[in-house]
């Protein structure tokens, strides 16, 4: 069966299997190299591979939840979409969640996923209380920061190297509501920008849209939208009563594979500039529901194909805080002057949360952004990475499709020891063709 | 809709599963009867947690007939819906030589479920009001050489569902047939199918929920089928016997 990430590149003739049970893992297991795969929703090739990628989205059960503590146990095939469709009328949402709700709890911790409130909360593995690993020599451990100490930290983050998780518990936090008080800042450039993110450090959520087609002193212009949970009484009167429902929203579809010339530098410099526009002039506060705000493309169903069928990458890196202003300034220009950059590229400060021994997330500043597919792009990409090298800034695997070993092991001095802990039966039992690339 | 039970019979397999969930999602509460029902304490878990209704799990082989009158006065309350998923495909090949193989088909898609089915309308009926949900197959709409001796038990059960509405129409007690045709399960795992014609889990349990509170009779969960079965039920025997569908 053709698999890819997100992207839609690469896309590769994978063996799919879709287990039901532990026993059938196990069975699996037996059979040589193998990777766990969750939504998809990773841009790579993260979660396939050739000869065996396991789709764990038969293990799709909820196990138990204390309202005490928020803690939901439940198995890592369970969807991001569930959890919140069934907790959320009870006044509980995620802690942590990334830009798509369509993705799986075990896809969460092995990206260790972070979301628009990572500069105060730190990343997903930060609320996961514990773990159930399938082990390469077929044991299921049970770990956590106390217990199986060390495979807990490498496998929060671990982009599914260390084994299978079938089992996960994480905290959900209390909300009063399923609304947001969204505030929209917006930046005539980086500086500013910059500047408003390290002045609203305050803020729950925080995030920037990027204009990353506009040059000069333009470079850098964002929108950005801050964001907070609105508490019952900042409703207005109709919704106070019933503060978890929203109105419900009709979903696009995407149904055909885009010709991919609509993506040129012409149709996104201008839809960029509108967009810009658009969004300066909604400055100041309102209520968006939750939905919207964390998930404003999940709206839009297989949005991925409006970059025709080649597929698109995904570009995402992040710069410490002390180099980032210079860093982004680089890499910035290098996309304007290039033409190529794309409608959707984000801005975001990162906090010093730690997160898994593997995680990406580091104090600093993080830009993704999309490519088409094309030797142009890629060629871009690799004078991105150098600039990314030369601040000392490293790359998230769970967008990644193309960087080499090389550069990977140039961005970060703990591949070595990945590569350490996964000696022996890890290294032959757990691979994806992103590791094979990475030589991980 | 009320939030009284639902009793879903065969609640291991995937269709039946996928209801519990729908029916639990407009807050019923449900029943789920099966063989080895203490594998099902996951699942039991997940629906009361997703859904906050409550679950019970209720031992049961539908072919042990002596047991099934128990069965159905131990349910405490007695269900407003009662969906009998049970079924089993079996191996047409090895149907056609060994009698035992193809009397545990036959069984299992007509006897055991036309029984309880059976068994279930009369209490509805002395109760007043019910709903019998039966899920039969378009495979018992015309036999044919790839899997008759399952298709002609679940035309005998399609025939009784029949006769059993028919019986009950004068009453509150509603019977609806469902006639899914290719459903992604355990049963067609492996199976090559064609994408077209092909319905998830959820989209059967999503037809079963409407039809129940439309109160529909026959209900063919993707509706593409009623078509593609009424050209194959049109077909003279003359030409059908010779086509290999
Ligand atoms: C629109 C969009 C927005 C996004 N926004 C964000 C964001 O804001 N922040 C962010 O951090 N990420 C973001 N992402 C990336 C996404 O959150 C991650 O890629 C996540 O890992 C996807 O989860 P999945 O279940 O689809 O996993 P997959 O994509 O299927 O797999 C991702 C990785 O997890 C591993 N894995 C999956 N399940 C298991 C398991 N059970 N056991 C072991 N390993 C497993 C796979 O091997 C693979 O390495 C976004 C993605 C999209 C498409
Ligand atoms: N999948 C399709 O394409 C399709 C198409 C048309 C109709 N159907 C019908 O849909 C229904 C559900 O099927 P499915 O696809 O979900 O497949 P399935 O998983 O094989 O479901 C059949 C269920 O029947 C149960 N069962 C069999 N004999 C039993 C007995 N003696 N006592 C109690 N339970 C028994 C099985 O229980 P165990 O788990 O204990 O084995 C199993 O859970 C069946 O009636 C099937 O004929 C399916």
């Amino acid at each position: 069966m053709l698999i890819s990430g997100w992207g839609r590149y690469p896309l590769e003739e994978c063996v799919l299997q879709q287990p039901r049970s532990e026993t059938d893992l196990l069975a699996l297991l037996g059979q040589g190299p193998l990777i766990a795969r969750g939504n998809g929703r990773g841009y790579g090739d993260c979660a396939q591979n050739a000869a065996c990628t396991v789709d764990m989205r038969r293990f799709n059960r909820m196990l138990t939840f204390d309202p005490a503590t928020g803690c939901l146990a439940a198995e890592a095939g369970v969807l991001l979409s569930d959890v919140i469709a069934s907790f959320l009328p009870r006044g509980w949402f995620p802690t942590v969640t990334p830009g798509t709700k369509y993705v799986t709890v075990g896809g969460m911790v092995a990206a260790d996923v972070h979301g628009k409130n990572h500069h105060r909360d730190g990343s997903f593995g930060a609320f996961v209380d514990w773990l159930d690993v399938l082990g390469a020599d077929g044991q299921v451990r049970r770990c956590s920061r106390d217990q199986n100490a060390e495979l807990f930290a490498w496998t929060i983050g671990g982009m599914g190297l260390t084994g299978v998780i079938l089992r996960a518990a994480f905290r959900l936090r209390r909300v009063e509501s399923a609304w947001i008080r969204q505030t929209i800042l917006p930046s005539p450039n980086l500086e500013t920008a910059m500047r408003i993110f390290e002045d609203h450090a305050a803020a729950s959520y925080s995030v920037a849209w990027i204009d990353c087609l506009a040059g000069g002193s333009a470079l850098g212009r964002s929108i950005i939208a801050l964001g907070e949970h609105a508490m019952a009484a900042e409703l207005p009167a109709p919704s106070r009563t019933h503060p978890y429902d929203v109105p419900a929203k009709k979903k696009l579809r995407i149904p055909f594979d885009m010709p991919a010339v609509l993506m040129n530098s012409w149709t996104v410099r201008a839809f960029n500039a509108a967009y810009y526009h658009r969004e300066a002039g909604k400055r100041g506060e309102r209520l968006v529901d939750w939905d919207s705000y964390f998930y404003p493309l999940d709206a839009l169903a297989d949005w991925n194909r409006i970059y025709g069928r080649p597929g698109f990458l995904q570009f995402q890196c992040v710069l410490p805080l002390a180099g980032a202003h210079r860093g982004l300034t680089a890499l910035l220009r290098v996309i304007a002057e290039s033409g190529q950059g794309s409608f959707l590229a984000v801005l975001k400060r990162l906090g010093g949360g730690q997160g898994g021994a593997f995680s990406f997330p580091l104090e600093g500043y993080t830009l993704a952004l999309d490519f088409p597919v094309s030797s142009r792009s890629l060629a871009l990409m690799e004078r991105l990475d150098e600039i990314v090298l030369a601040h000392g800034g490293r790359f998230y695997l769970a967008k990644d499709s193309r960087l080499s070993a090389r550069t990977l092991r140039a961005s970060d001095d703990r591949v070595a020891q990945l590569v350490e802990m996964r000696r022996g039966l890890a290294a032959t039992s757990f691979r994806s063709s992103q590791s094979e690339r990475l030589q991980l | 809709m009320t939030s009284e039970p639902v009793l879903v019979v065969g609640g291991r397999s995937d269709i039946g599963l996928a209801i519990a969930h729908r029916f639990a999602a407009a807050g019923h509460a449900v029943q789920l009867a099966a063989r080895n029902v203490t594998t099902l304490a996951v699942d039991k878990a997940d629906i009361e947690l997703r859904h906050g209704v409550a679950v019970t799990l209720c031992e049961l082989d539908i072919l042990a007939t002596e047991s099934l009158p128990g069965f159905v006065d131990q349910l405490a309350p007695l269900p407003a819906v009662a969906v009998c998923v049970v079924g089993l495909l079996g191996d047409q090949a090895a149907a056609e030589t060994d009698l035992k193989a193809a009397a545990l088909v036959m069984r299992s898609n007509y006897e055991g479920p036309a029984l309880l089915t059976g068994l279930l309308a009369n209490r509805f009926a002395k109760r007043g009001h019910g709903t019998i949900v039966g899920i039969s197959s378009v495979a018992g709409d015309r036999g044919r050489a790839r899997n008759y001796v399952y298709g002609s038990a679940k035309a005998g059960y399609t025939a009784f569902l029949s006769g059993l509405r028919n019986r009950l129409a004068k009453t509150p007690v509603h019977v609806m047939t469902v006639l899914p045709g290719f459903v992604r399960t355990r049963m067609t795992e492996g199976m090559a199918l064609p994408p077209r014609l092909v319905a998830a889990p959820e989209d059967v349990a999503e037809a079963i929920f409407r039809g129940v509170a439309k109160r529909k009779d026959v209900l063919y969960t993707k509706p593409v089928w009623r078509l593609v079965m009424a050209v194959i039920r049109a077909l003279p025997e003359s030409v059908f016997k010779r086509t290999n569908l």
